[in-house]
């Protein structure tokens, strides 16, 4: 399929130009022009006011589509313990069973049969458990060449992983092995009621605009989704499953681990565990300007995290980071002083429960996404709001 | 030692932003840069160079406006640059960009191959590992310092979640890279009088001998849908008049809903 001008049709207004998120379309002897770099997203096809721009389809587009059932979750295991995205990984993947009427499995390498059957409880009709103790540490080529002749072997129709810095490094290869699409952080799964495709949704340019996903032809169908984005599902410890056990067979990797070294920063694991968090963005000004930040946080026994605008201006160290390329947070409360609200920001944080804005500007997006919103000067703000919360406190 | 850094130009993406009402992007003026995660691979490459010996070529798939990336790439230092562009390569999502890369990069040679960690335009991290698959060579992501450098082996440090691993890997090997790893030097006078003379090698499809069904939007299996705003969350409230009395509304709020 590619997008295609009709020149006798194009008037010129060049209303398309900027429709366009690729940059792709150009004005060529005063006719607009689709050049190499369109991505066929269609934002285009109903901007035209004359209806000069169309779809054309070639016979390749009508290909085979890849035979595949069931869905899968690669349930990811550090240390011998299963991460909290596995979890949730379950529960989105039941939910997506349910609606394909099919049965959801997953696969985990290391951790001990105990650990297997509570991926039952969680969800899972099947585990396929490989316990071979050189699968206990994470490696790359290992973890990719088993997961690939298994989902050769029984041909899931998805796969989710989590998109944590394992399954962000070997997921690509078994994609590139399998011939097969792959779609990073993924915000949300839907399955489409006609064609039974899963529709992968995912922040794109610095998280600035959101793009639906296809994987039309090629199974299985696989994305990462990020921790804390999807809620886990239902736990019931009476739910029964088949646990599958495997041989690794001959393992060979031309990496090896030397040593693990930890190095968890505090703040890190508070701000993912904070039930309150107070946030600061471009609006806060300065190194210094964050000190009320900390007051306030300090008034509501909570944690301060940043935007990446205040980070890349150097305010706050990275390990406060929350968004896209940073944390995913989801506290209770969840205060976001000058913040503008990028998606990139917007997607680390937008599961909050209750979402406070403070900023300047009225037309600021992040007032898209806030409970409550005020329209102010956060220096002015914040101190009364502090000052009140310790009131109320009786502090 | 033969290096080859893979870089991307990509629009400066904190500027971007999207009209919600007609969902389309407004982009007035968005200048392109080289990925900012893509300077740290340049500058790890040059490093190795320093200490191993051998050469560090730069290649970027993209548009013929991408040589002036390569010709930056030049300025700080490398020795060599490869444009690999052809209409053919239009519409590529990861699978078909890591193909047509390691077919580039097959052709080029390399021991070491540097990418960034991620892209800022799409930010899928997938493309390194994808292009180390394609080529049949191990890889390292997320690395964040570089310990040893022998003639058969690496060792590096891969950054994850609660720390740091240290790996060892054979020769060759894909590193994808982070911004701790280090600081990405400024283009010398002489590396700018060099880029600006430099020549660069422009690599079509049928130079890197890459099969057609494979390239562009027919050899990807992922398609973009479309493309939308966030949504807007249902149940907000904007609190109206002074600071003070929009603080009342809010403290009594969050008391009735249980969050002090």
């Amino acid at each position: 399929m590619f997008i295609k001008v009709n020149r006798d049709k194009c008037s010129g207004c060049e209303t398309c130009i900027t429709s366009c998120p690729f940059d792709a379309i150009v004005m060529k002897e005063g006719k607009a022009e689709i050049t190499e770099f369109c991505q066929a997203c269609r934002s285009c096809l109903s901007v035209c006011p004359e209806g000069a721009i169309m779809e054309v389809e070639e016979e390749s587009d009508r290909k085979e589509k890849g035979q595949g059932r069931g869905v899968w979750v690669f349930a990811e295991q550090r240390d011998g313990v299963i991460a909290g995205v596995s979890f949730e990984l379950l529960g989105a993947g039941r939910r997506l069973a349910d609606m394909l009427g099919t049965e959801l499995s997953a696969v985990l390498f290391g951790c001990s049969a105990a650990d297997a059957a509570e991926l039952i409880r969680w969800g899972a009709d099947r585990v396929y458990h490989c316990d071979d103790p050189m699968l206990c540490s994470f490696n790359d080529e290992p973890w990719s060449g088993l997961l690939s002749g298994l989902i050769a072997e029984h041909k899931p129709e998805i796969v989710l992983a989590g998109a944590t810095p394992i399954g962000r490094s070997f997921l690509p290869r078994v994609a590139a092995r399998l011939k097969t699409g792959l779609t990073a952080d993924c915000t949300s799964l839907d399955i489409d009621p006609e064609t039974k495709n899963l529709v992968q949704v995912r922040p794109a340019f610095g998280g600035n605009i959101m793009a639906a996903i296809l994987c039309p032809n090629a199974r299985p169908q696989m994305a990462t989704v990020r921790p804390r984005v999807m809620k886990r599902g239902e736990y019931s410890a009476s739910r029964q499953g088949e646990i599958v056990r495997m041989d690794a067979g001959s393992i060979q990797s031309r990496t090896r681990l030397i040593e693990t070294i930890k190095e968890v920063s505090e703040v890190a694991i508070n701000l993912q565990e904070a039930n309150i968090i107070v946030a600061g963005g471009r609006g806060v000004g300065s190194e210094k300007g964050f000190q009320i930040l900390y007051e306030l946080a300090a008034a509501l026994d909570g944690c301060v995290a940043a935007s990446r605008a205040a980070v890349d201006e150097g305010w706050i160290p990275y390990r406060h980071q929350v968004g896209q390329t940073g944390k995913t947070v989801s506290p209770k409360l969840y205060i976001a002083c000058g913040i503008s609200g990028a998606v990139q920001h917007l997607v680390g944080m937008q599961s909050s429960d209750i979402i406070v804005a403070i900023n300047r500007n009225p037309e600021a997006p992040i007032f898209n996404v806030a409970s409550y919103g005020i329209v102010g000067d956060l220096f002015e703000i914040v101190p009364k709001l502090t000052k009140k919360i310790r009131e109320a406190k009786g502090l | 030692m033969k290096i080859v850094v893979c870089i991307k130009q990509v629009p400066d993406t904190a500027e971007v932003r999207i009209n919600p009402e007609t969902n389309t992007l407004i982009r007035d003026g968005v200048p392109s840069i080289i990925n900012p995660y893509d300077m740290h691979a340049i500058e790890a490459g040059l490093q190795i160079r320093e200490k191993a010996g051998g050469s560090v070529t730069a290649v970027t798939m993209g548009p013929p406006q991408a040589e002036a990336s390569l010709r930056e790439a030049v300025s700080m230092g490398v020795d060599g640059a490869a444009l690999v562009s052809d209409r053919a390569f239009a519409g590529s999502d990861t699978w078909a960009t890591a193909y047509t890369l390691s077919k580039a990069i097959a052709l080029l040679g390399a021991d070491i191959i540097i990418c960034g960690k991620q892209a800022i335009d799409g930010d899928t991290a997938q493309v390194g590992p994808e292009i180390a698959e394609f080529l049949g060579i191990p890889h390292v992501a997320y690395v964040r310092r570089i310990d040893d450098v022998r003639d058969n082996a690496i060792v590096v440090q891969r950054l994850m979640d609660d720390g740091y691993d240290v790996i060892e890997s054979s020769l060759p090997v894909l590193l994808t890279v982070v911004r701790e790893l280090n600081v990405p030097r400024l283009p010398s006078l002489k590396g700018k009088m060099a880029a600006k003379k430099a020549e660069i090698r422009k690599l079509t499809a049928s130079d890197i001998g890459a099969e057609e069904a494979s390239l562009g939007l027919n050899g990807s299996p992922t398609q973009v849908k479309n493309i939308f705003a966030p949504e807007a969350k249902k149940d907000r409230q904007m609190l109206a008049g002074t600071a003070d009395e929009s603080i009342d509304i809010l403290v009594k709020e969050l008391v009735a809903r249980k969050c002090l």
